[in-house]
């Protein structure tokens, strides 16, 4: 099972994504944003880290660069994505998840570990996890306040987006405390906090996180 | 050569976490009369020839605003 990382400028958790395939048992593959080129993967994981140096908006620049417009394609025809942190701004504003991130309501980077809890556990992304399951990750972001318009985000509540929401304290002010959403089709998940983080218990405060990859093998392996 | 000039704002709905820092450092200096400070993105580009309006306000809408949460302002020239 090949899953491709992209690695743009500023990226800095790409390296611990593929990691994160690797552990879950699948096969990373280094993609690079300025290529056309998605080397035949069956998913994309998009890493964190400050693409572009957050310039214009977080994600912006990336969302448009070379390899995301064939990402766009591609989502549009069931490739699975995920997108960590910078990640998931990057898939807020290519227009592939609904909302927006921005700045922390507190205006200070909060790092920390983070409990969630598990809303949606039939997406492409999350059915290693039981609905309602708590799980501990590491959050770390400035701009990581999940927002949109009270006509949109009822419309996102409504429609089941949220993937995961925060508990035990909300890091950044995100609105219904929601830490993640999730496209129409499950298929397309973005969160803010770092699943890749939380994959070995040598370096992470769990190994919650592992499921985001080995539920993306199952997907892939039934489809 | 002509200069077109676009602003971001944030849309009045969303809260504006760094106008309100400002406001804050206002009423600290004893600027008690400023009640709202919404902060923004001020652009300026310069194009060859005649502005072509459509273009330019597809790309203030499509790139240097994010339309989800932000209202966007294109001021041509006026010559």
């Amino acid at each position: 099972m090949r899953i491709g990382v992209i690695t743009f400028p500023g990226s800095l958790d790409d390296v611990d994504a593929a990691r994160a395939v690797r552990l879950a048992g699948g096969e990373a593959v280094a993609l690079w944003h300025g290529d056309h080129d998605l080397r035949g993967v069956d998913a994309v994981v998009l890493p964190g880290g400050f693409s572009y140096g957050d310039y214009l908006r977080a994600g912006a620049i990336a969302a448009r660069s070379p390899l995301m417009q064939d990402v766009v394609a591609a989502a549009g025809t069931g490739l699975p994505v995920l997108g960590i942190c910078n990640g998931f701004q990057v898939l807020c504003e290519a227009g592939l998840l609904p909302g927006a991130l921005h700045r922390n309501a507190h205006l200070h980077f909060r790092n920390r570990d983070q409990q969630l809890r598990v809303e949606r556990a039939d997406t492409t992304w999350t059915s290693s996890y039981e609905g309602g399951q708590v799980i501990t990750v590491p959050v770390k972001n400035g701009e990581g306040r999940y927002v949109a318009a009270p006509a949109d985000l009822e419309r996102i509540e409504g429609e089941g987006r949220v993937a995961v929401r925060y508990v035990g304290g909300n890091p950044n002010g995100s609105l219904n405390d929601i830490a993640g959403v999730t496209s129409e089709n499950g298929r397309i998940v973005g969160l803010m906090p770092h699943p890749e983080h939380a994959v070995e218990a040598l370096t992470g405060p769990s190994t919650d996180g592992l499921g985001f990859f080995t539920s993306v093998l199952t997907a892939v392996v039934a489809a | 050569m002509p200069q077109v000039v676009v602003d971001v704002v944030l849309k009045p709905e969303i809260s504006d976490p760094q106008g309100q820092a400002v406001l804050g450092a206002l009423g600290r200096l004893g600027h008690i009369g400023v009640t709202s400070v919404r902060q923004g993105k001020h652009f300026v580009l310069e194009v060859d020839g005649t502005p072509n309006e459509a273009e330019l306000q597809q790309i203030a809408e499509t790139l240097l605003a994010n339309p989800v949460i932000e209202d966007v302002e294109l001021h041509l020239p006026t010559d």
